[in-house]
């Protein structure tokens, strides 16, 4: 069974339809990058698979481990085993960065009729995990995002991912706003947290990204679909010829 | 007309009140006189309403009608139901005065511990004496009301150069249902004194009743205070409170409330600022439901130069409930340098939710800087989003991020035990929505 398929996925926003009958399969362990301009839906499919209110599911489906996602709220989501890595981590002031990391690791496995942390293992694992990806500790100690550099905000993205290991991971812009070093050091925790159990989504505009994370598959999106689908070399292919040619075959 | 009628209602209602309540009503025969001044300047009054502006959005005849018969003295039953609720409330280590439906409960009370480090009386003890507590100049007809029926209280004196060892805690609690408490306390406290005083209200199995207490708070130069009032009352009773605080020079006052309970609530807070180099941090948090109406009315009066002033108020407003704050900040001529500055921020979480702010300025000197704000506004999306994306359900969700509102204001709380007791408060309310 795949991951996580979509099916002919219709989605709208206020009356203007954004996604135009989406199909999409992504199977365990594989790497998927989803590129295209600018307007194309890439954000929206990754919002609507997170669950982000906003949007409406006009036709399709969304199944993942063969259940169907769009029937579930965000957090039924997230305890499932999907993560959705932000373009842009919201800051939440007077938010404790382990309180909230204890509460949401705690919540999902709740969720999952799991045993609950408590506070000293909690705090064990954090530590192992901001260990292995070099995360330092006074991080930690602030705010969730607050006053933290683009850079950090996406290696706390990384850090949820690793906490929480979920079995299909949607990177949405991971590159935005980053300079080449965070981009690097944001991209090598990804590559550490790949599994042949865990998936990865990586919706990015530039192929610059894929040169530290290698995709086994590219998909190109034009308004609202996906238009061509193919291996590693589609995305340089793509760096080089630009996307105009897919905006007509869409 | 009909406001006459109005007033002749309420006023008889009291009338009543105070002819059949006079025999328990201690004081001396000087204290009896001052009484029935005071219950003559409420009956002319009568409850306030909308249209006295300092009452506007607490119009107490709309919400609350009628002034309840006073309480009967407790009986040994009403101290065993309150002797337990003094162990549900005490704060670890605090020095407990209990107040049990108006009335001083020495055996529920720590007097003999309190007693090496600072002079205590009952307010019905110093009446017999001395009639001045009951005199609060007032215009105020609930203020008026509390010194015509005031039963008991707790009269403090903390010494020059005293640094208590443990906060002092009057606990006020209710036994009896549909009926009022009416409490006036003294606090005095010495030059160079550091002392924290933290007062709770409750309810032991009693409904729909009233209290209606005032305190009266000095401080004197050079001390170092902390004034915490924790109001938890039964969801449908009445509590009004007026607090008249003076505050001498080079003083550290730290003041914070806690609404958490009531139908109808007020705190009325007149502070001060009568000596020069003070700092004044004023803060709350009220947290509202089902039709709960909660009021923080502060006045923080700099009548002197080179003070300062801080004051922090969230408000949390869910179902119907409705949250007033009105703070004013009164600069005298004669006060340069002030510095006083006030936020208050309201988070509505339904759409029925009313919450009215209204910040004041009254500067009267030329070389100050004051100012405020006010917001009111819903949980942000984005961040609800967020939580739930990282597993969160809605209610948590929401609970992290109210917690994360409320915690601007009790952070404010210098000690960190009472800061701890605070959250824990504000934890048990969230729990309640779940």
């Amino acid at each position: 069974m795949p991951l996580l398929e979509v099916k002919d996925l219709k989605v709208r926003v206020e009356e203007r339809e954004i996604l135009h009958g989406l199909t999409l399969t992504v199977n365990e362990g594989e790497i998927h990058a989803i590129m295209g301009p600018n307007g194309s839906g890439k954000s929206t499919l990754s919002h609507v698979i997170a669950g982000k209110p906003g949007y409406e599911v006009t036709d399709g489906q969304i199944l993942f481990k063969g259940e169907d996602l769009l029937a579930m709220a965000p957090n039924e989501r997230a305890a499932k085993g999907v993560f959705l890595a932000f373009q842009y981590p919201v800051e939440i002031p007077g938010v404790a960065t382990m309180n909230f990391l204890r509460t949401a690791l705690n919540a999902q496995r709740k969720a999952r009729g799991e045993s609950e942390y408590s506070t000293p293992d909690f705090l064990k694992k954090v530590r192992e995990v901001s260990k292995s990806l070099n995360i330092p500790q006074d991080m930690l100690k602030r705010g969730v995002n607050v006053g933290f550099s683009g850079g950090e905000k996406k290696r706390n993205e990384v850090l949820q991912m690793a906490l929480f290991e979920p079995s299909l991971c949607i990177l949405d812009e991971m590159d935005s706003g980053l300079d080449i070093d965070a981009l690097r050091i944001a991209a090598d925790g990804v590559n550490a947290l790949h599994s042949p159990k865990r998936a990865m989504v990586v919706i990015t505009h530039y192929q610059r990204l894929l040169n530290y994370i290698v995709p086994d598959i590219v998909h190109v999106m034009s308004k609202g679909r996906v238009v061509k689908s193919g291996g590693k070399e589609l995305a340089l292919e793509l760096e080089a010829s630009g996307y105009a040619q897919f905006e007509d075959a869409a | 007309m009909n406001v006459a009628v109005a007033k002749t209602g309420n006023g008889r209602a009291v009338s009543d009140l105070f002819a059949s309540a006079e025999g328990r009503l201690p004081g001396s025969p000087s204290g009896i006189a001052v009484r029935r001044e005071a219950f003559e300047t409420y009956e002319r009054l009568g409850l306030p309403h909308r249209r006295i502006e300092e009452w506007k959005y607490t119009d107490l005849r709309a919400l609350v009608g009628e002034v309840l018969p006073l309480a009967a003295a407790p009986d040994a039953a009403a101290l065993k139901r309150a002797a337990e609720a003094v162990k549900a409330h005490a704060i670890a280590g605090a020095r407990k005065l209990v107040l049990v439906d108006g009335v001083f409960a020495a055996d529920l009370s720590d007097v003999k511990a309190l007693a090496a480090e600072a002079g205590f009386r009952t307010l019905r003890e110093t009446l017999e004496k001395d009639a001045g507590l009951l005199k609060t100049a007032a215009t105020d007809a609930v203020i008026a009301l509390n010194a015509a029926m005031a039963t008991d209280g707790v009269v403090l004196d903390i010494a020059d150069g005293a640094q208590l060892s443990a906060p002092i805690q009057i606990i006020h609690i209710a036994t009896v249902a549909s009926a009022s408490a009416f409490t006036r306390s003294q606090v005095a406290i010495g030059k160079g004194a550091r002392a924290t005083i933290i007062e709770s209200f409750v309810a032991a199995g009693a409904k729909a009743y009233q209290v209606n207490d005032a305190v009266l708070l000095s401080v004197g130069d050079n001390s170092d205070v902390a004034h915490i009032r924790l109001m938890d009352d039964a969801p449908d009773a009445l509590n009004v409170t007026s607090h008249f605080v003076t505050i001498g020079a080079n003083v550290k006052f730290n003041f914070f409330n806690m609404t958490t309970g009531a139908a109808v609530s007020r705190l009325q807070g007149f502070i001060t600022l009568a000596g020069e180099g003070s700092e004044l941090s004023a803060n709350g948090v009220n947290l509202l439901q089902n039709t709960e109406h909660g009021d923080t009315t502060l006045v923080v009066d700099h009548a002197v130069p080179n003070c300062v002033s801080r004051e922090v108020f969230r408000a949390v407003i869910d179902d119907r409930a409705h949250s007033v704050f009105q703070g004013r900040i009164i600069v005298r001529p004669d006060a340069q340098k002030t510095d006083g500055k006030m936020m208050i921020r309201a988070l509505l979480l339904s759409d029925e939710a009313e919450a009215d702010n209204k910040p004041e300025l009254e500067i009267f000197a030329d070389d100050v800087s004051c100012g405020h704000g006010a917001t009111a506004g819903a949980l942000d999306d984005s961040l609800l989003f967020y939580l739930k994306a990282r597993g969160l359900p809605e209610k948590q969700a929401q609970a992290l991020l109210i917690q994360a509102f409320v915690g601007e204001a009790i952070e404010q709380i210098a000690d960190d035990d009472l800061r701890e007791h605070v959250i824990g408060i504000a934890e048990r309310w969230l729990e309640r929505r779940q």
